[in-house]
């Protein structure tokens, strides 16, 4: 889709621009103010999880609509070390980096639809929706 | 951008103008850390009204700060988490627990004014 947004995640600063490119489009999309924040809470721990143990990757935001229902689609992208025990890193309280633990179950509460792919060796790809919630 | 920090005697106030990277959470953590000694300071306000996002570590940057400061009998105050906010940061998880808050400026400083000298509490 041609509305894809790209934002490589090098560094702390790219945390801040793909929170802010993520609440633009949600924005644009007619999210309400409570589900922008929310979006950008997430993105903000998938970038982090990218920086902490593969380094860098990337986000894509994607405009996505399903039954007439338009969301936004995030995809966390690196090509890091990979998960090990997937259930276990989706348990609150478990962390390799030094973190709270909270990562990637507490994203996948934050989100409507959230999917997990990981390979060891070869990297993790995180894809996770959420949806507009019609009033 | 960098965060400004206000002496109103025996108080630090730090007011958050925009969103924080890294870097700058920790240089707002060292700059109180210092100033509270430099100053004596009772306590210190830290106030967040401007912050869109709260995840975990700035959640986790701030607590820090709160325990490190209580431990040298300087309490902390976090005013002002806007309401969105608040529900991300329970839905991720991140609920500061050990971390007195408060609804704005005024109230942070008014609490910190109404508690006796000399007793860095535990928060709520």
């Amino acid at each position: 889709m041609d509305s894809d947004i790209r934002v490589p995640i090098d560094g702390e600063l790219d945390i801040l621009t793909a929170r802010q490119n993520a609440r633009e489009l949600a924005v644009a999309l007619g999210f309400d103010a409570v589900r922008q924040t929310l979006i950008a809470t997430a993105i903000s721990e998938l970038a982090r999880n990218i920086l902490k143990y593969a380094g860098h990757g990337e986000i894509l935001l994607r405009s996505d609509a399903r039954n007439g229902t338009r969301g936004v689609t995030v995809v966390a992208t690196d090509e890091g070390p990979g998960i090990a025990d997937l259930a276990l890193a989706m348990t609150d309280g478990f962390s390799t980096g030094h973190g709270l633990g909270l990562g990637l179950p507490g994203t996948k509460r934050l989100m409507d639809d959230f999917d997990l792919v990981s390979t060891v060796g070869s990297g993790t790809v995180v894809t996770t929706t959420m949806w507009v919630r019609r009033a | 951008m960098p965060v400004p920090i206000l002496a109103q005697a025996p108080y630090l106030i730090a007011s958050v103008q925009s969103a924080l990277t890294d870097a700058d959470l920790i240089g707002l953590q060292n700059g109180l850390l210092d100033e509270a000694e430099r100053r004596r300071c009772r306590g210190v306000v830290v106030d967040v009204t401007a912050l869109d996002v709260m995840d975990s570590f700035s959640t986790r940057t701030l607590q820090s700060l709160a325990a490190m400061l209580r431990l040298r009998g300087v309490e902390t105050v976090i005013a002002g988490i806007q309401p969105n906010v608040a529900m991300a940061m329970v839905q991720l998880g991140l609920t500061m627990p050990d971390v007195r808050t408060a609804l704005d400026l005024d109230e942070g400083l008014a609490y910190l004014q109404a508690r006796p000298h000399g007793s860095a509490g535990r928060g709520q």
